[in-house]
């Protein structure tokens, strides 16, 4: 088990979230883990990969491994964002056999939050006490590519005091998808909303999820709904004592 | 035409020649479950009243079969086993029809079509009807209410150990039906409405 | 994205009633599918769906050797088979035998496949009366509009809709009640199904061990079609192949439970040829041809990673799932295939340049992946797609200013100073928020995407420092 562990904090909680990488770092460190963060990161090249500029997305992935590659074990607060690394990359760079090589070996070692609390650290009781009523959001990429539905919610039964309602219908997108959101606006916007009607319906005022893209996407539609919903990412909950 | 045209586009996009003999398929999945006959016959007559259908098991098919069509006509198929019930000389019942026109005709005249079946699925409570000069195609099929009379023993458990003991319905019958439950659509604003073409209502009789 | 495209998105999204009707139709379908493919219900589920794949994936992989087998056995049960390139030979042909034998009253039931190619259009410009048969298709037959889902058809309409139409062309009195209505259309089309001369069907599968189609139902309409009247066409894109009956086994299994929850549909035929009146058979067609339509579908075939868009058994699962399809509905889509699986094909058959918007409206959710019964990996394809338009773009020069950002943010994302420093100074003109999320921007900064996000939602402020700097503050 590595006791040192590297955070890609990702553009989005660099830039817009902040407190959700301090609140990570936090908890690892609790947890008895050396945490650092290097410097030169910057984006995974989500971005590019999904509007279809592969070349664009291959020179920053480059860049991801060339700053990663010597990180014992990688930790990421979004699904989305290690899908990129863990699945991506591969198929970005299936013609160069040496980058290859490269990834498939970083691979193994890039884990979203959750899924390294509990599967490489091994824990679901971080000592977190948040007095909320909460419903879960399951981000596509962390549900469907990487396979996360319970790891968050046993980490959430753990947390005192905290009550949590699940959505119904569960397991339907925001309506992000990144470019999509702006791309097709309209439609964006009317996903979030049936996002947030079932919200709603749960009673709770929290909104917790793997993915600040999603949060954004959901904090942004209340707000412009004027709805008291707000949205904390899991390691902000997590962090909380 | 275009048959060659065709194939030699599906060959160059495959790197495939003329007579290339093809690759080994995947194995036939067949998973045949171990049922006795009256967990069959007990599922195959809750999936049919599931389907708003009718199923009843009885020694004396003909007096359920009366008591069913009550006055009303009936046409009944060539199958063996339905002449051995006696249903084929029941008042009001037309059989032995073998000319295709005659036929047609009298299923869309009557009231009911009274079938045997070759088998009967027990997991969908499925009726499985082969085309032969026993059971003519139209007469589960015109009539607005269709009853079939099968013997206990045809009930299998599903469509797997259907195709394991008919590998190759081809070889047997131009025309192999599946029937489960009555007619239906639901294309009007998804509201279920029952026996839009076919039988609206159906009955499995069980004898034995 | 072309400009009709998105009007169509956005007539859908106004029209609340529509909204209410396409997320009802589907979630319903949805939810029933759910319901029985869960494991206490159907415990071999995914590996059903891995065992279609395979099946699929070997079928099409040698797909020539399948196709003359289906042919030869075809052949031996006293059928023909009629290869057609395009849309015009399938009418040609279907014209010429029409012809041949007076044939003047069609009967069809449900095809996608002769939607696709526009089959009663070319047989009612000859003057041939070609009736679809199934319920919703006949609705829209007299309503003179596309099918509004693969399984669904009229999922648009209202029963007053419905009354309208059926009092317009079919002069009775309107009638608003859905069994009363189906009732009249089951009176009209008995009459067309005694009457008619032809019966063209599609068809679920092809089964190349048997020379059979398999045809999956629930009015009875593909029944009546392939049986009364004396000749059956069974019109079918060559990727309907399977190579043995004993596999629907597998498929049956998974089509109906897919496609609306049923455990099996209300009926399923294999039809492999005439009525053999030698052996005594009563009734039933007495000829019997399958055509078999490539109409492009030869060119999905090189591309390996895409060629799986051709195992569809056209469930409609994936519509159903997508939460974009339920919203913007099947109208929307270019072409006569909605939904995601639409979405792959269309580009594929029609070339990237007929709606290059079309494999960007998705939110890559993989909703549609996870549920389609012979795994096609649809995001996958979609993702494939976008990155072609992309280099298409390229080359015809369009998109000009997106892929110069794009190609900014690949060197901003790779020179980790410039990136903080952007960063900053974005927070720097960022309007001041007490924290409160961001509702307008001044008129310089609402453009592009900006201006889109905010049509729609709000901002979040930008925090005073980012991670970066916070980080290395502690």
């Amino acid at each position: 088990m590595p006791k040192r562990v590297s955070l890609f904090v990702t553009c989005m909680v660099d830039q817009l979230f902040p407190k959700v990488g301090l609140a990570m770092a936090d908890v690892l460190e609790r947890l008895g883990y050396t945490v650092d963060s290097p410097e030169d990161q910057t984006c995974c090249g989500q971005p590019a990969f999904n509007s279809g500029y592969r070349a664009e997305a291959r020179t920053v992935a480059r860049h991801f491994l060339k700053t990663f590659e010597s990180a014992e074990a990688i930790v990421v607060p979004s699904g989305s964002c290690t899908s990129m690394v863990a699945h991506h990359y591969a198929e970005l760079f299936h013609k160069e056999p040496e980058t290859l090589a490269r990834v498939h070996a970083l691979e193994k070692r890039v884990f979203e939050f959750s899924t390294f609390l509990t599967e490489v650290a091994g824990v679901e009781d971080v000592g977190a006490r948040l007095e909320e009523i909460v419903t879960f959001h399951d981000g596509c990429h962390a549900l469907r590519e990487l396979g996360i539905r319970s790891a968050p919610r046993r980490l959430l039964s753990r947390v005192r005091g905290l009550e949590l309602r699940e959505m119904t219908p569960a397991e339907e997108c925001c309506g992000f998808g990144g470019t999509f959101s702006v791309k097709f606006a309209e439609l964006s916007g009317a996903m979030a909303r049936t996002k947030i009607e079932a919200i709603q319906r749960t009673g709770a005022r929290t909104v917790v999820s793997l993915d600040p893209s999603c949060l954004m996407q959901i904090q942004g539609a209340c707000s412009r709904a004027g709805l008291p919903i707000r949205t904390m990412h899991l390691a902000e909950v997590l962090a909380s004592r | 035409m275009s048959r060659e045209s065709i194939l030699h586009r599906v060959r160059t996009a495959l790197g495939r020649s003329a007579g290339d003999p093809p690759a080994a398929p995947p194995p036939v999945r067949i998973r045949v479950p171990e049922s006795d006959r009256e967990a069959r016959i007990a599922s195959m007559m809750a999936r049919v009243e599931a389907l708003a259908g009718q199923a009843c098991r009885t020694a004396d098919p003909r007096a359920a079969v009366a008591g069913m069509i009550a006055g009303k006509t009936a046409v009944a198929s060539n199958a063996e086993f339905l002449a051995a019930c006696g249903i084929t000389d029941l008042p009001c019942v037309r059989s032995g029809l073998t000319d295709r026109d005659e036929l047609r005709a009298a299923c869309a005249s009557a009231d009911f079509g009274i079938t045997s079946a070759d088998y009967v699925l027990a997991d969908t409570g499925t009726l499985v009807m082969l085309s032969s000069p026993q059971e003519a195609r139209l007469i589960s099929l015109l009539p607005p209410a269709h009853i079939a009379v099968v013997p206990a023993e045809r009930i299998l458990s599903g469509l797997d150990e259907l195709f394991s003991l008919v590998p190759d319905p081809a070889a047997v019958s131009s025309s192999l039906v599946l029937i489960t439950g009555p007619s239906r659509t639901a294309d009007i604003e998804q509201i279920l409405v029952r026996g839009v073409h076919g039988p609206g209502r159906i009955a499995v009789v069980i004898a034995g | 994205m072309s400009a009709e495209f998105q009007q169509k998105i956005h007539e859908t999204l106004a029209d609340a009633n529509l909204q209410l009707a396409i997320y009802t139709a589907t979630g319903r379908l949805k939810d029933k599918r759910v319901e029985n493919v869960a494991p206490d219900v159907l415990p071999d589920y995914q590996e059903l769906r891995a065992q279609a794949n395979a099946i699929k994936k070997h079928t099409i992989e040698n797909l020539d050797y399948y196709l003359e087998e289906f042919e030869r056995n075809v052949e031996a049960h006293g059928g023909k088979v009629v290869w057609c390139k395009d849309a015009g030979e399938v009418s040609d042909f279907i014209l010429g035998l029409a012809k041949e034998r007076r044939a003047r009253l069609i009967v069809k039931s449900k095809s996608m496949t002769t939607e696709e190619i526009d089959l009663n259009e070319s047989l009612e410009h000859q003057g041939l009366e070609s009736v679809e048969t199934d319920l919703g298709e006949y609705i829209l037959q007299l309503a003179h509009e596309r099918p509004y889902h693969i399984v669904a058809p009229a999922l648009h309409k209202t029963r007053y809709d419905v009354a309208g139409i059926f009092s317009k062309n079919l002069h009775v009195p309107e009638e608003t009640v859905p069994e009363k209505q189906t009732a009249i259309a089951r009176a009209v089309l008995r009459e067309k199904f005694l009457a008619a001369d032809i019966g063209i069907s599609g068809a679920n599968f092809l089964v190349a061990d048997s020379g059979a189609v398999c045809i999956v139902e629930n009015e009875g309409n593909a029944r009546l079609t392939t049986t009364a009247p004396k000749i059956h066409i069974a019109v079918a894109g060559i990727e309907k192949l399977i190579p043995r009956a004993q596999d629907l086994a597998t498929f049956l299994k998974l089509l109906a439970r897919s496609a609306t929850g049923q455990a099996l549909s209300v009926y399923t035929s294999f039809l492999s040829g005439p009525r053999r009146a030698g052996a005594g058979e009563i009734d039933g067609p007495d000829e019997f041809y399958v055509v078999l339509l490539d109409n492009g579908r030869t060119k999905l075939l090189p591309d390996r990673a895409r060629r799986q868009s051709l195992y569809c058994i056209r469930c409609g699962a994936c519509l159903n799932t997508c939460p974009v399809y339920r919203k913007i509905g099947g109208h929307s889509f270019p072409w006569v295939y909605s939904g995601p699986i639409g979405a792959i094909i269309t580009p594929q058959f029609m070339g990237v340049g007929h709606e290059p918007g079309l494999p960007f409206a998705s939110s890559l959710c993989g909703a549609c992946g996870e549920v389609c019964p012979v795994k096609i990996d649809i995001p996958k394809v979609l993702l494939d797609l976008r990155s072609e338009v992309k280099k298409a773009e390229a080359r015809e020069g369009h998109s000009r200013l997106e892929r110069l950002a794009f190609r900014a943010f690949a060197w901003v994302m790779t020179h980790p100073r410039v990136y903080a420093m952007a960063g900053r100074m974005a927070a720097a003109v960022a309007p001041a928020s007490d924290g409160g999320w961001i509702r307008h921007l001044p008129a310089p900064l609402a453009v592009g995407p900006l201006k889109a996000w905010l049509s729609q939602r709000d901002l979040p402020p930008p925090p005073a420092r980012s991670f970066r700097d916070l980080w290395r503050m502690r």
